[in-house]
């Protein structure tokens, strides 16, 4: 169950999960969606047309930028589920048009790595 | 989150594309973070200026939006790529150089004030207690909260440039009047503490607290200090605010000790030495830059230094005598940029930085890729200097 709708929007896509907060500027190459830094669950891996699944952004508040660059350069998830909003990840993926969700700590247990999803924020299901 | 009729048009777009953009912005944030309106705000202090932060996709952006946009408040912007003087003396390529005036021509055209500064709190006067402003750049977010006494979200570069086209933002909890009882503590039970060992506290809360957080044991923090807990606490975490604090029996409370200390400097110390010093993340205000004239009075670096501070201080820190001190001493003086995501310094070059901000030391890890050697101001002009 989807719990707040953060960006409106549908998605379809195979999902990408991390247990680490995401610093975008610092952690996540704006070009390639490719996750840099070494201390991070997802290092090494593409965040590019996944359904990305993390607890939520932190850091510098100019990451909201980079989530449109990722947009722009044909990088980004199709979509991003968190289980805490913030205004980044939330403003970045609102200017990008990203569909964005919060779903409860069940739901996020409940979700894994490599499964297919859709997400429809107009009947709120995933 | 609950519009006005007004608010309600120009989510719309019946008040063209300038205002339907902003308000969706508005309204995406208002919903992350629980607010139930917008309210006026007063001051927006942007980031998103450094073309190595935006990129391509930024500078565009910026340009389009330029064409029909100007700000509604007083708004300043966080520092750029370069300082314009310096740039002969560094190998960017006339690219880089174009599109970072693009960009800073892009926010002229808007009507931002050009203080290309991470520290507005320094460099302008500060509007009276509990005034509603919007920072993005999350150190000075959090100073804004935590020590000037403002009223502002821990803004991201989207939402701060959507209030400074509205004047408006998202009513949270940070905003409220009576937002000072944090839900957790954190003990400092560091000893012999200088700004290293704040920066790095600030970099512990950033990562285990909420929207705010209780800090203490830890008293009279001086401005170096200061601003290495909220550059520390900005770099990790959502956390808004600070409050500096012995008087609490309520909360859950949480340790920061030597053994925590050593946990993130074994993830942010990379090297024991360097070739590089670098100093200004945030920039040196004022303050600092009088602070360390004295500190180096009569010496000067072995290695090339570095130091990041804002235009605003050029003139003072010249009339006082300190550049020209600084100067004698070695270090070299930049204006308008600061160490995050510099293009000044690239790893083809350079074999270690040495610096004392834990801000500074995460983004040149992650980002410009080089290693960096972490210790207190005192220690680097100990070690560094003759």
């Amino acid at each position: 169950m989807i719990e707040k709708v953060i960006v409106k929007g549908k998605a379809k896509g195979k999902i990408l999960k991390s247990q680490i907060p995401i610093n975008f500027l610092g952690a996540v190459d704006k070009k390639t969606g490719i996750v840099r830094d070494d201390k991070h669950d997802l290092f090494q891996k593409s965040i590019k047309n996944t359904i990305l699944v993390f607890p939520y952004g932190v850091g510098s508040s100019v990451g909201a930028y980079t989530i449109y660059s990722l947009k722009s350069n044909n990088s980004a998830p199709y979509a991003m589920i968190c289980k805490k909003a913030d205004l980044t990840v939330a403003s970045g993926c609102a200017l990008a048009n990203i569909p964005l969700v919060i779903v409860t700590q069940k739901e996020y247990d409940a979700i894994k790595t490599g499964q297919e999803i859709s997400l429809d924020t107009n009947s709120k299901t995933l | 989150m609950e519009l006005t009729k007004e608010e309600e048009s120009a989510l719309k777009g019946e008040k063209g594309e300038v205002l339907e953009l902003a308000y969706r912005i508005l309204v995406a944030t208002g919903e992350a973070i629980n607010a139930d309106r917008l309210v006026p705000i007063h001051w927006a202090h942007l980031s998103g200026v450094n073309y190595n932060t935006i990129g391509d996709a930024g500078e565009e952006f910026l340009s389009k939006l330029s064409k029909g946009a100007k700000v509604q408040v007083k708004t300043t912007v966080n520092p750029m790529g370069f300082d314009i003087d310096k740039v002969s003396d560094y190998k960017l390529d006339d690219d880089f150089i174009k599109k970072q005036q693009s960009i800073s021509e892009s926010y002229k055209k808007m009507d931002v004030v050009p203080s290309f500064s991470c520290i507005p709190y320094e460099i302008f006067d500060l509007p009276q207690k509990n005034t509603q402003v919007s920072f993005a750049e999350s150190n000075a977010a959090i100073y804004a909260n935590s020590i000037a006494r403002l009223k502002t979200n821990k803004e991201s570069a989207f939402s701060a440039l959507a209030s400074a086209l509205t004047g408006k933002s998202p009513y949270s909890d940070l905003r409220q009047e009576e937002s000072d009882s944090p839900n957790l503590t954190i003990q400092m039970k560091v000893k012999n503490s200088n700004e290293l060992t704040y920066g790095l506290l600030g970099y512990f809360a950033g990562k285990v607290a909420g929207s705010s957080v209780r800090i203490s044991g830890a008293d009279n923090l001086d401005k170096r200090s200061c601003k290495a807990l909220c550059g520390g606490m900005g770099t990790s975490g959502q956390c808004g605010k600070f409050v500096l604090d012995d008087n609490d029996n309520q909360s859950e409370k949480i340790d920061f000790d030597d053994k925590e200390m050593q946990n993130i400097l074994d993830e942010l110390n990379t090297t024991d030495s360097g070739d590089l010093v670098v100093l200004g993340s945030p920039q040196l205000g004022l303050e600092e830059i009088s602070d360390l004239a004295v500190m180096l009075k009569g010496r000067s670096f072995k290695k090339r230094c570095m130091i990041f501070c804002p235009r605003a201080i050029q003139q003072q820190a010249s009339d006082l005598g300190h550049t020209n001190t600084l100067k004698q001493a070695g270090c070299e003086m930049l204006f308008d940029c600061c160490t995050c995501l510099t293009p000044l310094i690239d790893k083809d070059d350079v074999d270690g930085v040495i610096t004392n901000s834990i801000k500074g030391a995460y983004y040149l890890k992650n980002s410009n890729n080089v290693k960096v050697n972490l210790k207190p101001l005192s220690q680097i002009i100990d070690d560094e200097t003759k």
